[in-house]
């Protein structure tokens, strides 16, 4: 079981170099190993080749993303995210997808959850435009999470100028300050 | 996947009926079985094939019965039969590995380590249980008997356990041993005839309980194979959970003064009082007469109504086992609970006497990793689980007395700390609960001459 209560003091910077492997001692979780909690918090970076001739196609789920949290702001709420980040980039003639998330939970716990997720919004399938991709992965969350599993590059070192605080913690010290602010304007 | 995969109407005549109904019953009996050799294992399954109500008729002769019987099997006991290696490949990974080998990412370490279970059952030698629910315990007096012989004319037939269900007094409703009454919050199947109660959703599809029907995310796939085994079949994660009733009761009294005040920390730790009223609808004082109304007692829901857990703390047993209306996909995470209470009562106001007793239940749904394991691991023993940051489900989480459990309240809430532990895993297991055609293909298997020296 992953431990998820490290005391944390975010007032003193972190940083944590990772073995090899992208975790310390072995820690099962429902589908392998899981990934250690860094100053950084969780996260994956996913590292793939695209099919020939499908970067424009890519692209515009850069589109379709934006769009869908534009209407539903909190449509990717289940994923406890910080920052997402989709980079493509060359090696010789070969195109890569890089999909670079943070977050605040282990990814093993809410996979199913985040193909559901990627299911109900159509954004999922800019998936299907990686190679290798199983083409029966909305049904299959084994295959999946297998995909995901293989692709993913462990960071050797992460770090965090607030370490292990949490996005809804950094929405609640806002809505805090904002709330004292309003008070303050209150007492004028 | 054929056509027929695509029917939705429920094969009652061939469901087990310990899926679809609930027995009347105040005692039972589990038997936990190894197959020294398959041909003893598919004998001792012939002969209990009679035995094996379908839910169809289990409901039709429900008043005149005195005893119900369920028979399952672990992936090494299908394996002892004589499944051939095609057919037990195609199971699902957490079933072929088991649920001792899962011990870590459920949250068994520790006192609640496989290591430390009782009765043969993280043994790979545990093959097989037989279930035994009972309307009384002459019932079940007779069942055991008629069992001891039909085991006792299968050379090679090893009974590795036993475990004895008794009701806890008073009769009238369903609670454990802690006092709490059980069997609040149920799914209802599509095509099942029940009417869920108000709060407790729509009925969901069939194929999220047993195999080959269509689920919430649609037709079924990847069922085991083959078709006449899987069918009409479910898997049971089994779990015996000793309550430590004498220590919940000195937890009660060290943390509220008055009997009022420790009822108020037992309903805080479950989410419901005691007597079964939910504590979204009756926060301050406990209301019987909700809680014994099946129209009411469910219906209600925490986004709205309890935000920030005022009245059902954030980390309490029921907002943990189902968040409802705060938690995702959750159509997708609903499971069955049958099962019953073991042990004596310990009569209130008596100090502990040492004897075990507990729950001995099943958690029944068509995928183990996305229903039961996620339940476990996500719900129950994330210390993190809505940013709690240090604690784990107050009833049958794993404490290790270093965590904490807090009470939101206005205007500072209360924080217990170093929580005990209430409850200890003394067992579990995962079972593979065929159909009844499912049960006569296991018990005819090497009926060609086959190699019959498993086990």
């Amino acid at each position: 079981m992953t431990d998820t209560a490290k005391p944390a003091d975010w007032t003193k910077p972190s940083a944590m170099a990772i073995p090899k492997q992208g975790y310390f001692e072995p820690q099962q979780g429902r589908y392998g190993p899981t990934f250690p909690k860094t100053p950084a918090n969780y996260g994956f970076t996913i590292i793939a080749k695209i099919k020939p001739g499908r970067e424009a196609t890519i692209r515009e789920y850069g589109k379709t993303i934006e769009s869908a949290v534009a209407s539903l702001p909190d449509c990717l709420a289940v994923l406890k995210l910080h920052y997402l980040r989709w980079v493509l980039f060359d090696i010789g003639k070969e195109t890569y997808f890089m999909y670079q998330g943070i977050f605040d939970t282990d990814f093993d716990k809410y996979t199913e959850d985040a193909i559901a997720l990627f299911t109900s919004l159509g954004v999922n399938t800019v998936f299907e435009n990686l190679e290798g991709f199983p083409e029966d992965w909305k049904t299959n969350a084994p295959a999946f999470i297998k995909f995901v599993r293989e692709h993913q590059r462990p960071s050797f070192l992460e770090y965090g100028e607030y370490p292990f605080v949490s996005a809804e913690e950094i929405k609640k010290a806002l809505r805090l300050k904002a709330a004292f602010s309003d008070m303050l304007d209150q007492m004028q | 996947m054929n056509s027929t995969d695509q029917r939705a109407t429920l094969e009652f005549d061939d469901i087990q009926h310990i899926l679809l109904t609930r027995a009347p019953a105040l005692t039972g009996r589990y038997e936990f079985l190894r197959f020294r050799t398959a041909a003893a294992g598919r004998e001792w399954l012939a002969r209990m094939l009679d035995t094996v109500q379908s839910a169809q008729a289990a409901s039709e002769t429900l008043d005149a019965h005195k005893r119900w019987v369920s028979v399952a099997f672990t992936w090494n006991g299908l394996r002892a039969l004589g499944v051939d290696e095609t057919s037990l490949a195609s199971f699902p990974e957490e079933f072929r590995q088991g649920m001792a080998a899962r011990a870590e990412m459920l949250g068994d370490t520790g006192s609640n380590h496989p290591e430390h279970w009782l009765g043969g059952l993280a043994s790979p030698d545990l093959h097989a249980i037989v279930i035994l629910f009972a309307r009384d315990a002459a019932e079940r007096d007779r069942c055991r008997t008629m069992h001891d012989e039909v085991v006792a004319g299968c050379e090679g037939m090893e009974v590795l356990s036993t475990l004895d269900l008794e009701a806890t007094p008073p009769f009238d409703y369903a609670h454990d041993h802690f006092g709490y009454r059980d069997r609040m919050s149920q799914p209802v199947m599509e095509g099942s005839g029940e009417i869920p109660t108000p709060g407790s959703g729509a009925p969901l599809k069939a194929g999220e309980f047993i195999l080959g029907y269509p689920d919430e995310n649609g037709p079924p796939e990847r069922l085991p194979q083959p078709d006449a085994l899987a069918r009409n079949g479910s898997f049971l994660a089994y779990r015996r959970l000793e309550e430590h009733v004498g220590a919940f009761r000195e937890f009660l009294r060290q943390n509220g003064a008055t009997p009022e005040e420790q009822e108020l920390v037992a309903a805080k730790l479950m989410g419901r009082w005691r007597s079964g009223a939910p504590l979204v609808l009756a926060p301050d004082r406990d209301d019987p007469a909700l809680a014994a109304d099946a129209e009411r007692n469910n219906d209600f829901s925490y986004a709205k109504a309890d935000p920030h857990g005022y009245a059902v703390p954030l980390g309490s047993h029921i907002r943990r086992m189902n968040p409802r209306d705060t938690g995702a996909n959750m159509n997708r995470r609903r499971m069955i609970r049958r099962g019953a209470t073991y042990g004596p009562a310990l009569p209130e106001g008596s100090p502990d006497d040492g004897a075990e007793r507990g729950i001995a239940a099943f958690v029944i749904c068509a995928s183990l990793v996305r229903q039961f394991e996620f339940a476990q691991n996500v719900w129950v023993n994330d210390k993190n689980f809505h940013e709690l940051g240090n604690e784990r489900d107050p009833i049958i989480g794993n404490q290790d007395g270093t965590l904490e459990f807090k009470i939101p309240k206005r205007p500072i809430r209360k924080k217990i700390t170093g929580l005990p532990a209430f409850t200890t895993v003394r067992g579990g297991a995962y079972f593979f609960l065929p159909g009844l055609r499912g049960l006569r293909y296991l018990a005819a298997l090497g009926g060609d001459g086959k190699d019959d020296r498993h086990g």
